[in-house]
């Protein structure tokens, strides 16, 4: 990350992570080192369009599901929740 | 909410449009899913190109209303259309509806093209560009269309290392398409710059086979002819070009022809007080994109004879389009990337070798859940039309997943639910 940017922290999977205000979501869920999803049939998915159509970035995001984490932007102290 | 035109989709289309109308003295909105303007194409984090910045600056300094990371899902009556974010719901009245909601890339199957950090090319991009860090990351950049040039520039200036990029389409094709645009050196240029610095890894005739990994990527197979060989990479951007969003035209009842929304010189569809302006009516990038927009904002306020005026222009533009097509047409060979359990449908894995045996698409939808996920087919659908030459049945409501309570009418932030 860029030195003198901004910093958001948030944590994904309870787990801290530190990313500038313009990172999405999905990004954030990726440099954590996780994936977003885990397919009807558990194969573990993560973002594909990276545009909001394909659905495979849905994560929780302060206790709300199915969100499109590459259409969100992380804002401190958020609490992204992956399977 | 009322509104003399309402627009839909916020990209180069879209703004020209919203820009124009309101330019014209008329109370317009724009309604976009995304929290920036610009579309796929202009997406922020990156200094855009000089004709982005003006448009995107005369939409600041407009009177247009720019409603950001809104999701229009249902049009329940002609004149108004619907839209939520999180748990608002919005009523947008028009007397006149321009869409602009642009293109999606088109993804293929092949064996592990569901791993993680397996992207579509301009999937890829917009994740760099989200944040995601690319430095010091082996990319390979694969598929088809200009796109992939531009993406793998961006990509190795960000401190990528492009370990190839693969053009499904013939050198002598692509060749014959920049002679062509030897005719718009603006184009060319465009072109060249994009290509210049990663030129010496594209390989034509070339795609890939199968994406390896435990669980993410790990190297990916790519074939050439006879030839194939296999390279260890952090990230596959795989994007076969675009398909138009066409899916809300549909739902209000557009005509659709071949796959695009069909209008007439001055972007009108089908439908009385309804335009259309960008990709859905052909892909033919930004330029063509600006130009529709701008008849379409000028004809939606009645401003006739300049909107006659760009479309003379725009006429002069379509070559452009169809020798797009031509040049990066797909190779038939590509039907046969996805194995038997190679899943086609990512929203509920649903296999080719499932699918295969159903005659269309609708047949397969009930038979096997494809298309029936939270996509609606977006993916699996314009994937099985290439694949089985199905196309896909009439669009219902919601045409993106809303929340039960919007659906109910209720959460309405203006007005009641009686208004709508």
């Amino acid at each position: 990350m860029p030195e003198g940017k901004l910093v958001v922290s948030l944590t994904v999977n309870g787990q801290p992570v530190s990313a500038t205000p313009e990172t999405t979501v999905a990004a954030a869920v990726l440099i954590a080192g996780g994936y977003t999803r885990a397919s009807v049939s558990g194969e573990p998915r993560a973002p594909l369009c990276g545009m909001g159509i394909c659905f495979e970035c849905r994560v929780w995001i302060d206790g709300r599901q199915h969100q499109r984490s590459c259409q969100i932007l992380c804002a401190p102290g958020m609490d992204v929740r992956t399977p | 909410m009322r509104f003399d035109v309402v627009v839909v989709g916020a990209g180069p289309a879209g703004i020209a449009a919203s820009v124009t109308s309101a330019r014209e003295g008329r109370r317009v909105a724009l309604v976009d899913d995304n929290l920036a303007a610009g579309g796929q194409i202009w997406r922020s984090g990156e200094a855009l190109p000089r004709n982005a910045q003006k448009w995107i600056a005369a939409l600041r300094s407009s009177e247009v209303l720019h409603l950001r990371g809104l999701q229009v899902f249902d049009h329940p009556a002609a004149g108004v259309i619907l839209a939520e974010r999180g748990e608002d719901c919005v009523a947008l009245r028009y007397s006149k509806l321009i869409l602009a909601t642009g293109a999606r890339e088109l993804f293929l199957p092949f064996p592990g093209w569901t791993l993680p950090n397996v992207f579509g090319a301009g999937g890829l991009d917009a994740m760099a560009r989200g944040g995601l860090p690319v430095a010091g990351k082996r990319v390979v950049v694969a598929g088809t269309g200009p796109l992939l040039l531009a993406v793998a520039a961006h990509l190795a200036a960000r401190g990528a290392k492009i370990v190839a990029i693969c053009e499904q389409a013939p050198l002598r094709r692509v060749v014959a398409f920049a002679g062509r645009m030897l005719k718009q050196p603006g184009k060319l240029l465009q072109g060249v710059g994009y290509g210049w610095g990663v030129r010496s890894k594209i390989h034509f005739s070339c795609w890939p086979v199968a994406a390896y990994g435990k669980t993410a990527i790990e190297s990916v197979t790519l074939r050439k002819g006879k030839k194939q060989w296999t390279v260890f990479c952090d990230f596959l951007g795989c994007g076969f070009h675009l398909v138009p969003n066409t899916e809300l035209a549909q739902l209000i009842g557009c005509q659709i022809d071949e796959g695009f929304v069909a209008t007439d010189e001055l972007q009108q569809t089908s439908v009385e007080n309804v335009l259309c302006a960008g990709e859905p009516t052909g892909i033919g990038g930004v330029e063509m994109a600006l130009i529709e927009g701008q008849i379409a904002g000028l004809a939606a306020v009645g401003a006739v004879e300049e909107a006659r005026r760009l479309a003379r222009r725009r006429r002069k533009m379509l070559g452009f389009v169809s020798a797009l097509r031509k040049a990066y047409a797909l190779d038939p060979e590509l039907r046969r990337l996805a194995a038997e359990n190679t899943i086609v449908c990512r929203c509920e894995d649903v296999a080719h070798g499932a699918l295969r045996e159903h005659r269309c698409w609708r047949d397969a939808k009930l038979q096997t859940r494809c298309g029936m996920g939270p996509c609606q087919g977006r993916v699996c659908g314009a994937a099985t039309e290439f694949l089985f030459g199905w196309r896909a049945d009439g669009v219902r409501p919601p045409v993106f997943p809303a929340l039960v309570s919007s659906l109910a009418g209720a959460n309405f932030v203006s007005g009641n639910s009686s208004e709508a």
